[in-house]
């Protein structure tokens, strides 16, 4: 027998998590914000699976949108032919078609895909989702040209009295299929394929010397991802009740591509973080300024350069030093970090707006305001404080990184054993 | 026959700009193992900043201050970005030139708007060259030719007959030793990275205004420059201009053919109606087709000849 305990840690986790899920609406009521959470819902499925080949696999993906619209254009085509009576399948396991359809262009383009990897991989994946996405043009009928195709989610027979004619039906469905492919994707890694997965990500040689074939993992990861991404998929039909090739496109692909990556591709949870953040960037941030896409390609190369581990690793990272009790030697820089840092934020983001401002509406309308301040751009001061506000905080935040870099030394000596 | 011979005289050319792009990607990636995400970004920004000097002093300073930009802003990226990431492998590299992408479209977003610019031919080089039968080849279409023809040749002695040169080749199979001889291999390599981001500055300085100047264009042909690395072989010089002809040749002739499979079939005695199974499919004509065909390529290569034309390595 196998020694098993109770991970009780990881029942509260999930625990909170199916809590907060059905807790959620009930928070924040407004129709907007209910539309937002079953965005991030879907987008949560979507970028697991997507880590399923980053994070898992080591295969990174310029494509992944491919099987996930393919998905959502089957899904929506199934959904159309139930509304005029010609099929017959519960809107509630609509998804499943979704998933069934992302498995199968999986098993198609997969064979392909991943008869290299690396960086080969991420051509070939790119080169397959440029080759959907032209076709998306080539054949109007299926994907419906440059309109998509719209459906109507109430068909049917209503079940148990649901009929996902209120959004809040549709969210409850949307995390509850979250929450399901959640857990199905967390056992995923648990089974000896997933652990396969990860020996052909770090190791490929050994695991081939092993007996492993490493192209045969790689498909069998990519083939059950795509599944996954099909449900995401047929999930997003029913949400949004329609699907243009804009699902299929490389815009897609690359979104969930940030978004896996800034919450932290190394650890389940992170896509779940990433995509939380990667939500509030495009609609916070998006509904703020034009600019909001530069601000996300910014915060993405910071991260590649400084934190490739994404936002879960600077988590994790402090967890054994709030163990041993040495947050307080880090209060101090970080602050001093967090200051100049701020700095440098405040003068990047003024330079920014102030030239989309000027290359766009320099003529008819120079006046604009940030940060409280109202001024002209074609002025020449307020260029001089923001550009001079970036360089300052530049200098300054070099500095206090380097107070937090050694403040790290130390801990880590510490934290090894050494008095200090 | 005339229609051949402009369809063939334009394809090269278009096959050549490719090359300029897919050659500058290849020494990269065959020197430093980078796959540069953001290689048609630079292309883009050799547009633009001939755009911008254009407009001030003229066509021809442009032609040579816009790549030499381009590669001054290839060396600082590999510099202060791409070394620090080196040490996280291949694919983190991958996924900072992807980043890098999408920052320079918003840049350019930026700075010259969304809409495209009016990056023009300039007067002397607007004409006719000669006349196959009764259609026109433009001046310019010869001017690229030439361009890209010298390029090839500069590279080629460049790379054989130079000092510098020598020691890349060098630096491509044994950096370790290279280094202990003396040389500085990371300067080396900026300066590849610069040289080959140069090179794609050139190409857009040359095809910004033969094509058209917009924040897309990077997006448009940045697929189509990574389908060449891997249909001619990745790291293979050679390889790349090879099946940048071949691609730029099919794309230029599939665009002028309004065959389908129906006419095929008609031709043969058969006809197919509109409620055939797939028709959709034998509708298709050849040139609605010529976007995906690239693809397919890479697609059928990959099945049946993995290392690619002239490709060494199965990589």
């Amino acid at each position: 027998m196998k020694y098993s305990p109770l991970d009780l840690g990881r029942w509260i986790v999930w625990g909170v998590t199916a809590l907060l899920m059905i807790v959620l609406p009930l928070i924040f009521t407004e129709g907007f914000a209910l539309t937002i959470l079953s965005q991030i819902g879907v987008g949560i499925i979507f970028a697991l699976s997507y880590n399923m080949l980053l994070g898992q696999g080591g295969m990174l993906s310029f494509g992944h949108a491919v099987y996930s619209g393919l998905g959502a254009y089957f899904a929506i085509h199934a959904l159309n032919l139930i509304g005029k009576g010609q099929f017959w399948f519960p809107v509630t396991l609509l998804p499943l078609v979704g998933g069934v359809a992302g498995l199968v262009f999986g098993i198609l383009f997969g064979y392909v895909t991943t008869k290299k990897s690396g960086t080969t991989f991420a051509m070939i994946s790119l080169g397959i989702g440029e080759m959907v996405f032209a076709c998306s043009l080539m054949f109007p009928g299926f994907f419906g040209g440059e309109g998509g195709i719209t459906t109507n989610r109430v068909v049917g027979k209503a079940f148990l009295g649901v009929t996902y004619g209120s959004a809040l039906e549709v969210y409850y469905l949307i995390v509850a299929w979250a929450f399901a492919c959640m857990v199905a994707m967390f056992a995923w890694t648990q089974t000896p394929l997933g652990r396969m997965a990860n020996a052909v990500r770090d190791n490929p040689e050994r695991a081939e010397f092993v007996g492993y074939d490493t192209q045969m993992v790689r498909y069998l990861t990519l083939v059950l991802s795509s599944f996954f991404a099909g449900i995401a998929g047929g999930l997003s039909c029913i949400n949004y009740e329609i699907v243009s090739a804009e699902n299929v496109g490389a815009v897609r692909s690359g979104g969930v591509l940030l978004a896996t990556f800034i919450g932290g591709a190394g650890f389940f949870f992170g896509p779940i973080l990433g995509t939380v953040i990667f939500f509030i960037m495009v609609i916070a941030v998006g509904a703020l300024t034009k600019a909001w896409l530069f601000y996300l390609g910014l915060l993405f190369l910071v991260m590649v350069l400084y934190a490739p581990g994404g936002i879960a690793s600077l988590v994790f990272m402090h967890l054994p030093v709030l163990k041993a009790r040495l947050m307080g030697r880090l209060w101090r820089p970080y602050a001093a970090a967090l200051a100049t840092g701020l700095a440098l934020l405040a003068g990047l983001v003024s330079v920014v707006e102030i030239t989309y401002h000027y290359s766009l509406e320099a003529k008819t309308a120079p006046d604009m305001a940030l940060f409280g301040f109202a001024f002209n751009v074609t002025d020449g001061m307020p260029w001089v404080i923001s550009i001079g506000l970036l360089v300052a905080g530049f200098i300054a935040s070099r500095f206090s990184w380097k107070l937090v870099g050694r403040a790290w030394a130390d801990i880590t000596h510490a934290l090894q054993g050494g008095t200090s | 026959m005339e229609f051949f011979i402009v369809s063939m005289l334009n394809g090269i050319s278009y096959g050549l700009l490719l090359f300029m792009l897919s050659s500058g990607l290849t020494l990269i990636f065959s020197m430093m193992g980078v796959l540069n995400f953001a290689h048609a970004s630079f292309y883009m920004l050799g547009a633009y900043f001939a755009y911008q000097i254009s407009a001030q002093v003229g066509f021809w300073p442009g032609l040579v201050l816009a790549p030499l930009a381009v590669g001054f802003i290839g060396m600082l990226v590999e510099r202060y970005g791409l070394r620090t990431v080196h040490k996280y492998g291949h694919v983190a590299e991958l996924l900072f030139t992807f980043g890098l992408a999408y920052l320079i479209e918003e840049v350019v977003h930026l700075i010259w708007g969304r809409s495209s610019v009016e990056y023009r031919i300039p007067a002397e080089l607007d004409g006719t060259l000669f006349t196959v039968f009764s259609t026109g080849f433009p001046i310019y279409r010869g001017f690229m030719m030439l361009i890209a023809l010298g390029m090839l040749a500069s590279i080629y002695l460049t790379l054989t007959r130079t000092r510098i040169g020598l020691i890349i080749q060098a630096a491509l199979t044994h950096p370790e030793t290279v280094e202990a001889l003396g040389h500085n291999v990371p300067r080396v390599f900026m300066l590849v990275f610069g040289g080959g981001c140069a090179l794609a500055g050139l190409a857009g300085v040359i095809g910004g205004n033969a094509f058209i100047t917009e924040p897309g264009m990077a997006a448009a042909v940045g697929p189509i420059v990574f389908v060449i690395v891997v249909v001619g072989g990745m790291g293979s010089l050679s390889g790349a201009f090879i099946a940048s002809l071949l691609i730029g040749v099919l794309q230029t002739f599939s665009v002028a053919f309004d065959y389908s499979f129906v006419d095929l079939f008609a031709k043969m005695g058969v006809a197919i109606g509109p409620d055939a199974p797939l028709a959709a499919l034998w509708k298709l004509t050849i040139s609605q087709t010529a976007p995906v065909l690239p693809f397919l390529i890479m697609v059928l290569m990959l099945i049946f000849r993995p290392k690619g034309i002239l490709g060494t390595r199965e990589g």
